[in-house]
Parts: structure tokens; C-alpha cells; sequence
């Protein structure tokens, strides 16, 4: 209970000094925006700030006719789409019977160290990159797919969640004539919703965000899932992917600018769902400062 | 007993098979490869494949690679710049989080949380590209910010005094926002009538922080703490790798970075898995007796 309203300077500091916190998180993405929405002449004298200057849609308009960038865009969303839903599948088919008491499935214990393990050991660069060379996975969306198919961060966040589903329901289902098959589809998944939506957008970010695999897996630059191509061409500065025409009408747009707008395409969806990721975050958090 | 057993089994089968696919895929893609760490021990030659007749040359990949002359040079960059991102990763998200937890206005409060935590969720291609573009030494935002204020261009990328500490902090920039989240929550679960009456015995913002505020996240401190520890050798492949250039090797160079180019770029596979192998056994220490301390001092089981 307070009795006079004064003005608490503490409070007054750190509310500025915490919006100037925020500032700084989301400025570089406004400055790399700026920078694409301004004519090439004016970015390359490196003025523009956070605000366009001399607005100018030419870099947008070049990488719309980029035949490579658009390649890419598409095994992005192949490698999404089938990434995703494997993922999802997967996480459910082994979440369920981990969640299952040692009495109900004897051989919990095995398959849970079998699937933790993997978590503190891995073989390490070069073994896993022999062995999809091996399958003959190389220039193959599945070389972007099977080697990261089990998501165990997914696995334990689902199991726990299926752990705190009261028992009755899947007791009464079981009385009534279900198998676990059935039990899974009808009780357990539809009360878990939120939790594989979250698991399904935490899949779907980390496959749009992977670059590296791309890179050492694919050969023809034409493979390329966005990422890996947005790698070449922004940090490599490598234009093998550029066509003849191409590279004529890149020389008279700022190699700056088309950088930028690439760049914040491949950002873009991102920064659309992820508020959408906030609900199993400390769950996640927990987990996910422990990736060996 | 038998035959309960069997009928056990096979009430238990459906259980087996659903979670079959997911075994046999981690079989492969996690436990094959775990098998072909023996290219470790090898003069491996990729044309005779991987499980191949080739010649096993017993330490001498561990030797050559420990007799080369920069070797420790990359083990002491990776665990400097692991263990100053491990460390900044503590002290900033804790700091941030008793902050935002003065703030009255929600829906202020909510807005800073959701701006901080953007960065961790994009990749360092996007991130690495936006930093090379804002810190060039010509034409870079934060250069002509300091040349308008009289100071030097700094070649924050390409000087080897400076570039491990851009590492940590862009580093640092990145996840803080979401390391918050965790506090954040910690400190919202935190009984409220104690604030009221630390206020009633006279306690103002600071003691109250230091007697209510930090005591009442301390397990979940020390938690992260712990766990933080299986990071030590986690400098950051994905960051560095976009971020740096032959001219800071000498000070920016890590584990993964090294793997990749001898491995992936020299071919040198047996050499390559040696070092990776050497980083991976270090890894299992730290992981699994960070686990261990949290296990025994905040009862934290992951299954």
C-alpha cells in the first residue's frame, strides 16, 4: 500500500535500459532490412541505418528472378515438409511406449539408454558422413532427413507429457477394447496437441535453419536447401550459382543490398512462428543446455 | 513362468513394434556411425570404403596430430571461448531476468521478452551474414558509429586480439534472451507474500533481491550451472565457421572447425576422426558428470 505516487527513478532506469536491451536483440535484423529496401548507390556508401534510404524494390525484384534461389526455396520445403512430419512420427512412436512403466513394457530400460545414450556420445563428423556417403544418400533430400530422424530432445519433452496423462483414460480405453495402437491415436495424441505442435515447430525451425548439412552433402549446388545456399552466397561469397545474365544485371545492383534481402528472406518465416515457440520453453530450455 | 512370460512378451509386442522404427533409425544413423570410429585407427583410403581392408596403424593419427605445432593452440581457443560463452551465458540471463522481474507493465514486459529471445531462434547463416555486413572495418554500422565518435575502425573479424571476444559476445547476444525465459519463470513462481513482508520489515528493491529474489532461484541456478559444464568444449561450430577467415586461425580456430577442414577438405579421414573422437570421449566426461551433479544436488532426471 502505497501512499504517495513518486516518481521511483529505479524503475525508470531500467525500464530504459531494458527497452534499450530489447533495441539492441532486434535492431541488426531492422538494420538488414533497411539496407535491402535502399537503392544499391546509397548502401554502398554504408549510411543507411535503420531506416531505407532512396526506397528501392531492385534487390527483392532480382533474387524473385533468381532461378537458384528459388531452387533452393523449394528443397527447403520439401526437406520441411518431410522432415517434419518423420519427425513428429517418430518422437510419437517412441514417446509412447517409453512412457509405459517398467511392469507394462520390460524392455524400457534398454531402449531408454539406447536413446540416451546418443545424446552424451556421438561418433563425431567424419564416421557420419562416410556412412551417408555409403547409403548413397549424397545429392539426396534423405541425406538432409534420415541422419537426423529421432529427435530425443522431442522424444523426452512427449514422453513426460504423456507421463502426466491421467491413467484412467487409456485403463478405461483398454476395458473397453483398445490396443495400444488405437490408445496412442485416439487418447493420447489428441490430449497432447500443444505439446506436438511445439515439437513439430521446433522440427520445422531446425530443419528451415540447417546449412551445414547441406553443404557437405550435396554436390550439385542445385541441391542446395536455402540455407546452404544463402551460406555460399553471403559468406563464402562464392557465384557459382550465378547464371551469365545474372551476373550482368548483378553488376549494377550493390552486392549489398541483394545480400540483404536474401538474407532476410531467409529469416523471414522464422521471425513469423516464433512467439508460437514460447509454451514448452523452460521444458526445452532445461534439455537443450545440455546438447553435448 | 515360462509360458506367463511368453504371454507377457507378447501382450507387450505391439509396444516393440511401435518403437522399432525409431530404434532401427538410430541404430543406423547414431550407432553405425558410433562403429566406424575405428577409421580412428586406420590409414584410412576412402576408395576401400568404410568397414573396408584398410591398414591399422594403431595411435599414430592421435600422435601426428598432437606433434602438430598448432594443436594446442586450437584446444585452448575452444575451451577459452566455451568456457567465457558458458560463463557470460550465466551471469546475463540472470542478470536480465532480475530485471525484467521489477518491471510492473506487462504487456512491456512481455514485448522485451519476446524482442530478446528473436536471435536465438535464427541461424548463424543469417546471423553471421548480418555481423560480417555490420562490423566491416570500410562500411560497417558499428565502424562508422565509432569513426563518428573520433575512434579507429576496429577489424573486428580479421584481428586476432579481437576476434575471440566478438565470438563470445554476438555469442552471448544471441541466446541470453532465451536463457532469461528460464529465470523468468523461476522468479514468477516465487511466493509473493515474502516480498510484502521483507517490505513491511523495512528491506528496499536491493535487499529484497539479494534475500528473496536470488535465494529463492537458486536451485534452478545452479542447475543450469551444472549442466552448463557439458559445454565446455562447445565453442560454437555453426558461428565460427560462419564468422571467421584464414587471417584468425591463430586465435579463432576450434576443434570443429579444424575437423572440418582437415577431414572434409584435406581428406585426411583417419586424422579427422581422431581428433573428433579425442573430442567426443572429453564430451561423454563432462556431459555425463554434469548430469551426475545434477542428478545428485537438484534431483534432475531427464526420463
Amino acid at each position: 500500500m502505497r501512499i504517495k505516487k513518486k516518481l521511483d527513478w529505479f524503475i525508470v532506469i531500467n525500464n530504459i535500459f531494458l527497452i534499450l536491451v530489447a533495441a539492441v536483440c532486434v535492431l541488426p535484423m531492422i538494420h538488414i532490412l533497411a539496407i535491402s529496401l535502399s537503392s544499391s548507390a546509397i548502401a554502398a556508401t554504408g549510411t543507411v541505418t535503420f531506416w531505407p534510404k532512396e526506397f528501392s524494390l531492385t534487390s527483392y525484384e532480382f533474387v524473385a528472378q533468381r532461378k537458384a534461389f528459388w531452387d533452393s526455396m523449394i528443397v527447403s520445403l520439401q526437406r520441411i515438409a518431410l522432415g517434419g512430419a518423420i519427425n513428429v512420427l517418430l518422437a510419437t512412436t517412441i514417446a509412447y511406449p517409453l512412457s509405459k512403466e517398467k511392469n507394462e513394457f520390460s524392455f524400457r530400460t534398454f531402449y531408454a539408454w539406447t536413446f540416451f545414450i546418443t545424446m552424451i556420445f556421438g561418433a563425431g563428423l567424419i564416421p557420419t558422413y562416410m556412412l551417408v556417403k555409403e547409403l548413397g544418400l549424397i545429392d539426396t533430400i534423405w541425406a538432409l532427413i534420415l541422419p537426423g530422424a529421432v529427435p530425443v530432445f522431442s522424444v523426452i519433452i512427449l514422453l513426460n507429457f504423456f507421463r502426466i496423462t491421467p491413467k484412467e483414460l487409456s485403463e478405461s480405453a483398454f476395458m473397453d477394447g483398445a490396443g495400444h495402437w488405437r490408445t496412442l491415436w485416439s487418447i493420447y495424441i489428441p490430449i497432447s496437441m500443444p505439446a506436438i505442435a511445439t515439437i513439430l515447430l521446433f522440427s520445422l525451425v531446425g530443419h528451415w535453419n540447417s546449412w551445414f548439412d547441406g553443404l557437405i552433402y550435396m554436390n550439385n549446388p542445385g541441391n542446395y536447401p536455402l540455407q546452404s545456399y544463402i551460406q555460399t552466397v553471403v559468406v563464402q561469397k562464392n557465384f557459382a550459382t550465378l547464371t551469365p545474365e545474372e551476373a550482368k544485371v548483378m553488376a549494377q545492383i550493390s552486392d549489398k543490398t541483394l545480400k540483404s534481402a536474401q538474407i532476410f528472406l531467409g529469416a523471414l518465416p522464422i521471425i513469423c512462428v516464433y512467439p508460437f515457440l514460447q509454451k514448452y520453453f523452460v521444458k526445452g530450455m532445461v534439455l537443450g543446455s545440455v546438447k553435448g | 513362468m515360462i509360458e506367463l512370460n511368453i504371454k507377457k512378451l507378447k501382450k507387450e509386442l505391439p509396444l516393440n513394434l511401435m518403437i522399432l522404427p525409431g530404434f532401427i533409425f538410430i541404430l543406423i544413423f547414431s550407432y553405425v556411425p558410433m562403429a566406424g570410429i575405428i577409421i580412428a585407427f586406420q590409414k584410412f583410403i576412402p576408395a576401400k570404403r568404410l568397414f573396408g581392408d584398410q591398414k591399422w596403424i594403431g595411435f599414430d593419427n592421435f600422435k601426428y596430430v598432437m606433434s602438430l605445432p598448432n594443436f594446442d593452440n586450437i584446444l585452448w581457443n575452444t575451451f577459452y571461448i566455451a568456457s567465457m560463452k558458458v560463463i557470460l551465458g550465466l551471469v546475463v540471463p540472470i542478470t536480465i531476468a532480475l530485471l525484467l522481474n521489477e518491471m510492473k507493465h506487462i504487456l512491456l514486459k512481455r514485448s522485451i521478452q519476446t524482442a530478446i529471445y528473436l536471435p536465438h531462434f535464427l541461424s548463424w547463416v543469417v546471423l553471421g551474414g548480418i555481423f560480417i555486413d555490420m562490423l566491416s572495418p570500410t562500411d560497417g554500422l558499428i565502424n562508422t558509429f565509432l569513426n563518428k565518435l573520433g575512434l579507429e575502425s576496429i577489424f573486428f573479424l580479421g584481428d586476432n586480439k579481437w576476434f575471440p571476444y566478438t565470438m563470445i559476445i554476438t555469442d552471448t547476444w544471441k541466446e541470453f534472451g532465451y536463457g532469461t525465459i528460464i529465470y523468468l519463470a523461476a522468479l514468477t513462481g516465487i511466493n509473493p507474500n515474502l516480498y510484502e513482508a521483507a517490505q513491511i520489515d523495512g528491506a528496499n528493491r536491493w535487499k529484497q533481491t539479494i534475500h528473496i529474489s536470488i535465494p529463492g532461484i537458486r536451485m534452478v541456478i545452479v542447475l543450469l550451472m551444472v549442466l552448463s559444464l557439458g559445454n565446455l568444449l562447445n565453442a560454437g561450430f555453426d558461428q565460427i565457421f560462419n564468422m571467421y577467415s584464414p587471417m584468425v586461425y591463430e586465435s579463432g580456430d576450434i576443434l570443429d572447425t579444424f575437423v572440418y577442414r582437415i577431414g572434409l577438405l584435406d581428406a585426411q579421414f583417419g586424422v579427422a576422426t581422431a581428433v573428433g573422437l579425442f573430442k567426443s570421449v572429453i564430451a561423454l566426461i563432462l556431459v555425463s558428470s554434469s548430469y551426475y551433479f545434477a542428478y545428485r544436488f537438484a534431483d534432475y532426471r531427464i526420463f
